[in-house]
């Protein structure tokens, strides 16, 4: 399998600097593809999925009626980044989550940011993760976002800029664990060769992460990790995340309210929960305080967690940092409370509810990409250059109607890595969601998760739409 | 543990050992038809019998044909205890707990379902000897599964509700494995003690995986009277209804913690009662007061201990509705 003929074209390419030149840190590995035939690449790249396939890494998919799951598509080319980078992103993704925790604290207590006019109040409070039932909350050890996945991208200069910060429940590092099992196996002599950071302590770190908000005076805290059930796209990596952790994985039927705890029906009789890690969306997590209609939730839990009896991760109420709109002010909040100048970039932003952006965005449809505020997951936005007219116009419609709930980006031209296409390796578009703990300290998985699209030329990394991911190596010392 | 882990490992164990107890069932049947006479009518309809659900078999195929019943017990979606519906919910259940049970386990019921699926696409269910493979296969995948959970996983809560399950499970289909012949396909007179009626016997005691113990047992000759009581009282042979229900009590009260030969719960008492039954009725005694009567009499037994066990522990929907 040869690499010589591979061309990053005019992309900023993650293992390359250009067309026969691999770089430094990812040699050893370019070498070694090179010394394999392709029938033995392609060999192992099956072997892969159906290891994979073997071992139940699946998600589900929601609009199929077959209820079948599928695994991820996973490509055997990692994506490689040189520890020296890697350093200056963990110290950027720190700081930023660093920020973001100060501001979730502020905003459900003093609210002094919103008092000193850095971020103008209506924005928070009209933005759909702002849940006032958690005004007041004292989180224990004032942590509010314990796990997170930022979605990083990085442009055809080279930059990396943030595009989401993920703060309810992001999924996916399962995926890296796996992955990389997966990869020890098939180019065990590229592991023994490359300095490759281990990525998993990442279940010990996640554990410590919880049991560090367990009330101290309880010896044995038990933990659970919350799921809405097995039908739902993540279940796989709920299972898995408990089981790697020794917890119990509990379903909302498992628990009830009782005598002021959250407790669990066991074959013995209740029994108390300490920590609850939940994979559930805020609003679903209690009908009695959010929403009515939601079977997943446990009637009463928030009255047991305002009164500090059950520690929750991430804390309820985080939702609101997502909000895209409130996105945009990350680098007002890092100089804010830390008095520092942000090490990580945003991707720029126009906001549509200032009238002068939003003429701004509506005469320049055809060449942004549109996002509704308060979703993810690729879901209800715009990519201009590649909608039709008609698209744009209908997508004009909406963002009229609703202005404070579209924001407006520049298409990045994201970087590649080689990806190994039936017979051939050509450059497929990456972003990169490394995993970050927030417990006695901050802590970062090195890596994360490399979502690749596919699809030929296209942008969209999400599993959803024809995406699959990489193993991420952070090499070097 | 969790109710509902426990509920749902004890269903993962009682479909496991489900699926290949149909096996065993239509396997039996295949034997025993390939050695009728030519000319002989092949008999189809017992075997719907005995499952208890021939009036959903005649509603979904209507007529009684070798291919509708074997396409309704092994490959039919939606025939809840078909071989294929047995391992779809066993792998649902097992889904549920991955957490709980070892990775060992899961992959061994994905890889059986997996198999189960493949063949529900490809095996033609005319061709009797890739049947008669298939069976095989399904056997060796649940012994293999009964092995992985034995070795991998800590004897603790959760593998002895495993235990019950399986056990239970088993003496259930043990007996109506010999309902099968014994009740339904009961010989005329003129063919007691025939070439014929002694290779049914044969056919189903290997269906059981019993025919060599039963040999060694001391019991050499083959007489109906030996085989039921093999098959319901024997000690030590641990597809024996009383050797199950031992095993499940055991089981019990290692979960329950109340001394054997006592009881705290009504499952408890139930079971205990079951099982001194099982150990001081004589053969004679089943014969005279009826083979088939008594046979029904210990399944009814087992499926209110079955009930007991839910309402005791679990008291919660288990994740399939195709519970029976």
């Amino acid at each position: 399998m040869q690499f010589s003929e591979y061309d990053p074209e005019d992309f900023f390419d993650e293992l390359f600097t250009r067309k026969g030149e691999p770089r430094a840190e990812a040699l050893p590995l370019v070498e070694r593809i090179d010394a394999l035939t392709l029938p033995e690449v392609q060999r192992r790249h099956k072997a892969a999925q159906i290891a994979l396939f073997k071992l139940g890494v699946t998600f589900n998919v929601y609009s199929d009626n077959q209820g079948t799951e599928r695994i991820l598509p996973f490509d055997i080319i990692p994506r490689i980044i040189a520890a020296a980078e890697w350093e200056e992103l963990e110290k950027g993704l720190k700081q930023r989550i660093h920020a973001l925790n100060l501001f979730l604290s502020d905003i459900y207590s003093e609210q002094k940011i919103l008092n000193d006019g850095v971020i103008p109040t209506e924005i928070v409070f009209s933005a759909s993760g702002y849940l006032k039932p958690c005004m007041g909350l004292k989180p224990p050890k004032g942590i509010w976002c314990h796990i997170t996945g930022t979605d990083l991208v990085r442009d055809r200069d080279g930059r990396w800029y943030v595009l989401e910060d993920n703060l309810r429940c992001p999924s996916g590092v399962s995926y890296v664990l796996e992955n990389r099992r997966i990869m020890k196996s098939t180019f065990p002599l590229v592991f023994n060769n490359m300095k490759i950071r281990p990525v998993e302590e990442y279940s010990s770190y996640l554990l410590e992460t919880l049991l560090n908000l367990a009330p101290e005076n309880i010896l044995n805290p038990t933990v659970a990790v919350l799921t809405p059930g097995i039908f739902n796209s993540a279940y796989f990596e709920h299972s898995y995340l408990a089981q790697q952790m020794g917890v119990e994985l509990v379903e909302g039927r498992d628990l009830t309210v009782a005598d002021g705890f959250l407790q669990m029906r066991t074959t013995k009789g209740l029994q108390r929960i300490d920590v609850l890690y939940r994979r559930i969306d805020d609003i679903f997590i209690d009908p009695l305080a959010f929403r009515p209609d939601s079977l997943l939730g446990i009637p009463g839990l928030m009255e047991v967690y305002q009164a500090g009896r059950v520690a929750i991760a991430n804390a309820l109420g985080t939702g609101v940092a997502d909000d895209k709109v409130i996105y945009s002010y990350v680098p007002e909040m890092i100089r804010y409370y830390l008095n520092e100048d942000p090490i990580l970039n945003n991707v720029p932003t126009f906001l549509c509810w200032e009238p002068a952006q939003l003429q701004h965005v509506l005469t320049n449809l055809d060449k942004l990409v549109v996002k509704s505020a308060d979703e993810s997951g690729g879901y209800g936005m715009l990519v201009g250059p590649k909608a039709t007219q008609a698209e744009r116009e209908a997508f004009a419609e909406k963002i009229k109607a609703n202005p404070r709930n579209y924001i407006a980006q520049p298409t990045l031209s994201l970087s590649r890595v080689p990806t190994l296409i039936e017979d051939q390796i050509e450059g497929r578009h990456v972003d990169l969601r490394p995993y970050i703990l927030y417990g006695k300290e901050i802590f970062i998985n090195p890596g994360g998760l490399t979502r690749v699209a596919l699809r030929k030329g296209s942008l969209v990394v999400n599993s959803s739409q024809g995406g699959g991911s990489k193993d991420t190596w952070v090499v070097g010392t | 543990m969790l109710s509902r882990v426990a509920d749902s490992i004890y269903w993962l164990n009682r479909y496991v050992e489900r699926a290949e107890n149909v096996s065993r069932f239509v396997d039996v049947n295949l034997n025993l038809l390939l050695d009728s006479p030519e000319g002989i009518q092949q008999q189809w309809q017992p075997i719907i019998l005995t499952t208890g659900d021939i009036p959903l078999f005649k509603e979904r195929y209507g007529e009684v044909t070798a291919e509708n019943v074997l396409r309704f017990l092994t490959f039919d979606a939606n025939y809840p205890n078909s071989i294929l519906s047995c391992l779809r919910s066993a792998r649902e259940n097992a889904r549920s707990v991955r957490e709980v049970i070892s990775s060992e386990m899961w992959q061994q019921v994905n890889a059986f379902y997996l198999m189960v699926t493949d063949a529900a696409k490809d095996l033609p269910l005319t061709d009797t000897a890739a049947l008669f493979q298939f069976f095989e296969e399904v056997k060796l995948a649940s012994h293999l599964f009964a092995g992985i959970m034995d070795a991998t996983m800590t004897h603790n809560e959760g593998w002895h509700f495993g235990q019950i399950g399986r056990y239970l499970e088993r003496a259930d289909k043990t007996v109506r494995i010999l309902d099968v012949k014994y009740f339904i396909l009961l010989p005329s007179v003129k063919d007691v003690g025939t070439t014929l009626d002694e290779l049914q016997w044969m056919a189903l005691l290997k269906s059981a995986s019993a025919y060599e113990m039963y040999r060694k047992r001391g019991l050499h000759r083959i007489s109906p009277r030996s085989v039921a009581e093999f098959l319901i009282l024997d000690e030590e042979f641990p597809r024996s209804m009383r050797f199950c229900v031992c095993a499940a009590e055991q089981s019990l009260h290692l979960i329950t913690g109340t001394p054997l030969g006592s009881w705290r719960s009504p499952v408890e008492r139930a079971m205990g009662r079951l099982r001194t039954d099982l150990e001081y009725i004589t053969i004679d005694e089943i014969i005279q007061a009826g083979m088939h009567e008594t046979l029904d009499d210990l399944q009814l037994r087992m499926n209110d201990i079955g009930e007991k066990i839910f309402e005791t522990f679990f008291a919660l929907e288990p994740i399939s509705d195709l519970a029976s």
